[in-house]
């Protein structure tokens, strides 16, 4: 278990990588892909097999593909990927590179010291805790104690649902101002 | 030791089967439509012509393997590739019978519908890396058919989970041991088969590629076996959603007299055989007529289904 952990955050970071590094935008976007599917195998490793499949089924299945479809849509040609790198020249990585290294640092000295403490605990391994959380203990506490939280999440989709009704609403007559396409036109 | 010759033997044997079925099955359709039109169909090769997928795949192989120069390489020899591994995973699911099939999943469901929106990518990748007009329309026809129709695949399909209590398909199919889903469920089943056409991209739903106005859609550039890779993904995806429909719905192997192997072997050919029927029998919508009968019906159809399943429940429990 621990193995396949490791290799799959391994992938992860080095997919990771790749998005930011390539110059097409499409083959960024086939990076995020595979890192959002390594993550997910993370997840079912670490014992959450509902989060595994909902990851996959919303980010890599269903956002990812509107990314490329609207990448698509762009229809960008080589030129912008030569573009593109050129923009990628070693003096614009130094100030990203800076920052993240300190939130690395970071992030490192809390797993250390979070080890430190588990292992102080429970003297055991930390990754995998070998609890596996069903689907059915997820919904639990997503209607009991986060029904608060899963309303405004409710809320907010609703909110983006009228926004996006409001963009996509025809004002004008769709096939010119023929009168007699006024009768079918959808909601003039 | 003898426990990891059954895994091993359960794997090889179905992959066989699925890609024997899969590849046969294009000749059962074109023989099934001929006796529809009352015509023969391809009855040249070996008796009744079942040969005939073997003069096929031999013409396949031998033709050119052309990438045309001002395609993206590598994204258009990955993406045939996606298809065939997306809907082959998603059997590894699939409870066949008692004790045959690869893993017994608790997510299962969630894994098949997993899969099956992965599968959008082969289809969308290659009409955008073939960098052709009519590929590319054909890609965006397919995401944007796709993404429609998954919302209420899966929304359709939680009608069966809340009767069976659970996603594991071995358990739903037990669940099924009094009633079949397919009566308390007909709503569920309707939208779900539906939406399983339009997954697996078939007529009257198969507007990515269809041939009277787009060429051939998002392959129009692909030749030999990577065509070949996406028609066999294309057979193999009928295979799996009609096997999904007799798990979810017809209970699986579940039935009298003969054994449950045979019963579920049975039942998906003549889901399988639906299908070729409706392809005789319906012409394809309009692009718009598409996309507004996804949203406008079969959503709101599969939140009634789930409306009254659930108040079903509620009030029985």
């Amino acid at each position: 278990m621990e193995a396949t952990f490791y290799l799959s955050g391994a992938v992860a970071v080095a997919a990771t990588l790749m998005v930011i590094t390539r110059a097409s935008a499409v083959h960024a976007l086939l990076y995020l892909i595979v890192s959002l599917l390594a993550v997910a195998i993370i997840f079912f490793v670490l014992g959450a097999p509902f989060v595994a499949a909902l990851e996959v089924i919303i980010y890599a299945g269903a956002v990812m593909v509107l990314f490329v479809f609207v990448i698509m849509m762009l229809n960008l040609g080589k030129a912008a990927a030569v573009k593109e790198r050129e923009w990628l020249s070693p003096g614009m990585w130094v100030g990203p590179s800076i920052l993240s290294a300190l939130l690395l640092a970071e992030l490192i000295y809390i797993l250390v010291q979070n080890v430190q403490d588990m292992q102080g605990a429970y003297g055991g391994a930390p990754i995998s805790s070998g609890v596996v959380v069903d689907s059915k203990e997820v919904g639990i506490a997503l209607f009991g104690p986060y029904l608060l939280g899963v309303e405004l999440a409710s809320l907010l989709l609703l909110a983006g649902l009228v926004g996006a009704c409001h963009l996509g609403w025809h004002t004008e007559p769709r096939f010119g101002s023929h009168s007699a396409s006024r009768s079918d036109g959808a909601g003039s | 030791m003898n426990e990891w010759a059954i895994i091993w033997a359960n794997l090889i044997l179905i992959l066989a089967i699925v890609f024997a079925f899969s590849a046969m099955l294009s000749w059962i359709e074109r023989r099934l439509l001929g006796l529809w039109q009352d015509r023969y169909g391809p009855n040249r090769v070996g008796p009744f012509g079942v040969l005939q997928i073997v003069a096929d795949s031999i013409k396949l192989l031998t033709k050119e393997d052309w990438i045309p120069p001002f395609a993206d390489r590598a994204v258009f020899v990955l993406a045939p590739a996606i298809v065939a591994v997306t809907t082959l995973l998603a059997f590894a699911v699939v409870p066949i019978a008692p004790g045959i099939g690869v893993v017994d999943l608790n997510i299962g469901l969630l894994f098949f519908l997993a899969m099956s929106s992965l599968g959008v990518y082969s289809i969308v990748l290659g009409g955008w890396a073939s960098n052709s007009k009519y590929s590319l329309l054909g890609g965006l026809r397919a995401a944007a058919q796709m993404l429609s129709y998954e919302v209420f695949m899966g929304l359709a399909l939680m009608g069966v989970v809340m009767l069976a209590d659970s996603f594991n398909l071995r358990d739903i199919v037990a669940a099924q041991e009094n009633l079949w889903f397919c009566v308390p469920q007909i709503l569920g089943l309707a939208t779900f088969a539906v939406a399983g056409i339009a997954e697996a991209r078939r007529l009257p739903f198969d507007l990515p590629e269809s041939e009277n106005e787009l060429v051939a859609g998002f392959h129009t550039e692909y030749s030999s076996m990577k065509f070949g890779l996406f028609f066999i993904g294309e057979y193999v995806g009928i295979t799996l959603i009609s096997a999904m429909i007799v798990t979810l719905f017809f209970g699986g192997w579940l039935g009298p007299l003969l054994p449950p192997l045979v019963w579920f072997l049975l039942k998906t050919f003549i889901v399988v055989a639906c299908f070729v029927l409706l392809r005789a029998a319906l012409p394809r919508p309009r692009y718009d007529q598409l996309m507004a009968y996804g949203w406008k019906v079969m959503l709101p159809v599969t939140l009634v289904n789930l409306l009254i399943t659930g108040a079903v429940v509620l009030s029985t429990a």
